[in-house]
């Protein structure tokens, strides 16, 4: 549980402001540093809250608009916090013909998604899909926090979460 | 440091010389597929192995210590093509090929290369003639493939720039700088190198209308958004041999006058960006990238941007927006970025594939190219392998290839002896091509007169259990997600292209749908502004013209002859074989299912839920599912 609490607790502070200086300082503040600095946002915090979005518009003299609008618009960036485990399930045409649907769904099922939602409520792990991993003869494959696994199915799904699940043990 | 055309010539002669000094170099393939199937594995064992042996050197200890056979080296490559049957691990100079290795296997290898062996058992066996093949080029897979912008992909280490230089790297721009800028343009516009990103445009006349253009600041820009599902080929040159797509992008930055350089590579290709960061490092460290490259005035810098995932930013107006930092969305054109691009400045923009073909362009020549593939399509094309084929892989072959060619020859046919059904092409901008037009030539123009194209080179061979309708509404969802919004056409029409195909994957379809379909497709096509909405329905248009028929019993029949769409799933009770266990009655989520001890139990389809449970529970084999 501590885990879970550490988690949530983080998921409220958002990035620190001393983050957020060294993020400016490292691309500058030109427009077209904005995509860079708020993926080193996502990266660090799993999300953009709004807080954050803010701060980056102030400081790059940009509208709040103006950087929700790139916020939402490419698929690298989620405005909830994603999960401890971010579960890339590649979708791509290669993978979609060998069967990556009944993973993503024993994947979804595993885990204990409610419908339309990507992150559990612990926290722990979000179940998305993606258009092309670019490993298409490892049909179907899955990244794990970019850990890639190929030849997947629905019994080394369940498999790779119970590892995942062995490890939390250890974390508590 | 490199000064001048003669210290490259240098470097590639004293490395050539050290590798020759070593009993051999054992390369261990570390692309994606190989990688994920254990390939760092492999090379760790095999260092190891080495090293306990005392027979392990590098290229600086033999570059340093000039004496012959005084031990092996162990590399990492790229990827070597033959994913299927990874990790690869081949011994050179041989060249003999390894398959399927894993860590247990080293001692034998070593034991063998000490020897002079070979490892029988870990070699390619022809799955017709169980024949061992030893040697790499006398692979079917190999063997019928020719090999330019994927000379180096999964030769070279692709960390060490001296690796490259020995392969004739840097050549290509050296001979480009003792040539005007005007010489530069004209060799490859008389290559008649059409970009392999799907747009086949001529790179030549791109660069030369860049060139016309009087602006202080000009730019060169890489397109490594390889966003097509189901391709793979510029992630493996930019990770395998990421020093041919700097010096694609040195030459088109002399010809066009252009001294900056962005490389936008797509956020889904982690891997790619370090590659190409460390590759810019290490150019720029040996005075390849920087100011006054070899001695001459041209100064050239190059910045990596890591895109943020969105399909559309492969377009050019829309990628150009995204390095600015804006949302990337396509620009009415003209203006053409060449004349009016990033920021505003002239701009080039080539693909990762069209770049790494322009060194070689310009050491073999302009005739060497046009002698490789088809009049109007010259030099190769790299394709991506997958779906339903035996050997699955990364491929190159000269543009006009028959497509039977590459499924047969080179992807050994259908997995498990499989009957070929279609072979998707293209991606979401292409179309599905069937068994009767397996003969069509591979090139820009053929496919375009099918309503099928190229695009980046994704080949799907796909088989008769695969739904061709749920392929169609595979990309259409794919699309509809991807479509920034700006045009309506591509922003409903999609939308409403989905909701059709859905209804008729669900079993609630209309003959009338299908008219609909080609009704809203060729609005779609008439009225988007880019690339991505003017080939949205190709996959649509193309399956329902070559696969009418699957159309019609989706609609008409309810049924789905691939057994794909659930609800089209009928599984029926066979009256003769049943004995009355009621096993079948007890899985049934739905009390679907009645009978007694008398009567045969029977499968109400109105409640049927298509789950199969049934057909799993049953002993006797008596329920049969109907397609």
């Amino acid at each position: 549980m501590t885990n879970t609490a550490t988690n949530l607790q983080m998921f409220e502070t958002g990035s620190s402001t001393n983050f957020l200086d060294a993020v400016l300082a490292k691309h500058g503040s030109e427009p077209s540093a904005l995509i860079p600095i708020l993926q080193d946002i996502q990266e660090n915090d799993r999300y953009l809250s709004q807080e954050a979005m803010d701060q980056v518009a102030h400081a790059l003299d940009l509208s709040a608009a103006t950087v929700y609008g790139v916020a939402t618009f490419y698929a690298q960036f989620s405005l909830e916090p994603k999960g401890k485990y971010v579960v890339k399930v590649c979708d791509g045409t290669a993978c979609h013909v060998r069967g990556s649907l009944p993973v993503y769904e024993a994947l979804r099922k595993r885990v204990g998604l409610a419908n339309g939602t990507f992150t559990t409520t612990n926290g722990r792990y979000t179940v998305e899909t993606v258009s092309c991993l670019g490993a298409c003869v490892l049909a179907p494959v899955i990244t794990i926090n970019d850990q890639v696994y190929g030849h997947l199915t629905v019994d080394a799904v369940n498999m790779i979460i119970d590892t995942l699940e062995r490890e939390g043990e250890h974390d508590d | 440091m490199i000064r001048t055309g003669e210290d490259i010539q240098v470097v590639q002669q004293s490395y050539g010389q050290a590798l020759k000094r070593a009993t051999a170099r054992i390369v261990v393939c570390a692309g994606p597929g190989c990688v994920a199937s254990g390939s760092p594995l492999v090379y760790q064992a095999l260092l190891e192995e080495l090293q306990k042996r005392n027979l392990y050197t590098t290229v600086d200890c033999l570059m340093e210590e000039e004496r012959d056979g005084s031990g092996m080296l162990v590399t990492n490559s790229g990827c070597q093509g033959f994913c299927q049957q990874g990790p690869l691990v081949r011994v050179e100079p041989e060249g003999v090929l390894y398959t399927k290795v894993s860590p247990a296997d080293v001692l034998e290898i070593v034991d063998a290369v000490e020897a002079g062996a070979v490892v029988k058992r870990l070699c390619y066996r022809e799955p017709d003639t169980h024949q061992t093949i030893v040697h790499e080029q006398d692979i079917p897979f190999y063997k019928n493939q020719v090999r330019v912008a994927l000379a180096n992909c999964g030769v070279v280490d692709p960390g060490d720039i001296r690796a490259y230089i020995h392969r004739g790297g840097y050549q290509g721009l050296a001979a480009a700088l003792e040539r005007t800028s005007e010489d530069v343009i004209e060799i490859v516009s008389r290559a008649h190198l059409r970009g392999r990103g799907g747009g086949g445009f001529p790179a030549g006349r791109k660069w030369a209308i860049a060139a016309r253009q009087e602006a202080d600041q000009k730019y060169m820009i890489c397109n490594g958004d390889e966003g097509d599902p189901g391709a793979f080929m510029d992630r493996s040159i930019m990770e395998g041999d990421p020093h041919s797509v700097i010096e694609g992008m040195l030459i088109g930055g002399y010809a066009i006058g252009a001294n900056t350089g962005y490389i936008y590579v797509r956020a889904e290709y982690p891997l790619a960006v370090k590659r190409l960061q460390q590759t810019i490092a290490e150019a720029t460290k040996y005075g390849l990238l920087g100011n006054r490259i070899l001695g001459t005035d041209f100064s050239f810098h190059i910045h990596v941007k890591e895109g943020a995932g969105a399909f559309v930013c492969g377009e050019e107006s829309a990628l150009i927006a995204s390095v600015e930092g804006r949302r990337g969305m396509p620009r009415p054109k003209p203006p053409f970025p060449a004349v009016a691009g990033l920021w505003g400045a002239p701009t080039v923009i080539n693909n990762v594939e069209t770049l790494a073909n322009v060194p070689r362009i310009l050491t073999k020549g302009a005739d060497w190219f046009r002698s490789i593939g088809r009049e109007q399509s010259p030099g190769t094309k790299t394709f991506a392998l997958t779906g339903e084929v035996e050997n699955t892989g990364l491929i190159e072959v000269p543009m006009g290839l028959a497509l039977e060619d590459i499924v047969f020859q080179i992807g050994g046919g259908i997995r498990g002896g499989g009957e070929l059904k279609a072979v998707q092409i293209g991606g979401p901008s292409g179309g599905c091509l069937t068994k009767e037009q397996m003969g069509i030539s591979l090139d820009f123009d053929s496919l375009q007169e099918v309503g099928a194209m190229i695009g980046s080179g994704g080949l799907v061979v796909m088989d008769e259990n695969t739904c061709v309708v749920e392929v169609a509404r595979f990309f259409m969802n794919f699309i509809q997600n991807e479509s920034c919004g700006k045009c309506t056409f591509c922003r409903e029409g999609t939308l409403q292209m989905l909701r059709i195909l859905q209804r008729i994957v669900d079993g609630g379809g209309t003959e009338e749908d299908l008219d609909l379909l080609v009704e809203i497709g060729e609005m779609v096509q008439l009225g988007s502004l880019c690339g991505l909405g003017k080939s949205a329905p190709n996959p649509i248009l193309s399956t329902l013209e070559n696969f009418r028929e699957e159309y019609l019993m989706h609609v008409l029949d309810k049924r789905c002859p691939a057994g794909v769409c659930n609800n089209l799933r009928r599984f029926v009770i066979q009256a003769d074989k049943c004995r009355h266990c009621a096993q079948c009655a007890k899985v049934c989520p739905a009390n679907a299912i009645t009978g007694s001890r008398t009567e045969s139990y029977r499968i109400d389809q109105g409640k049927c839920v298509k789950c199969g449970a049934c057909l799993s529970a049953c002993r006797l084999d008596a329920i049969e599912e109907v397609y």
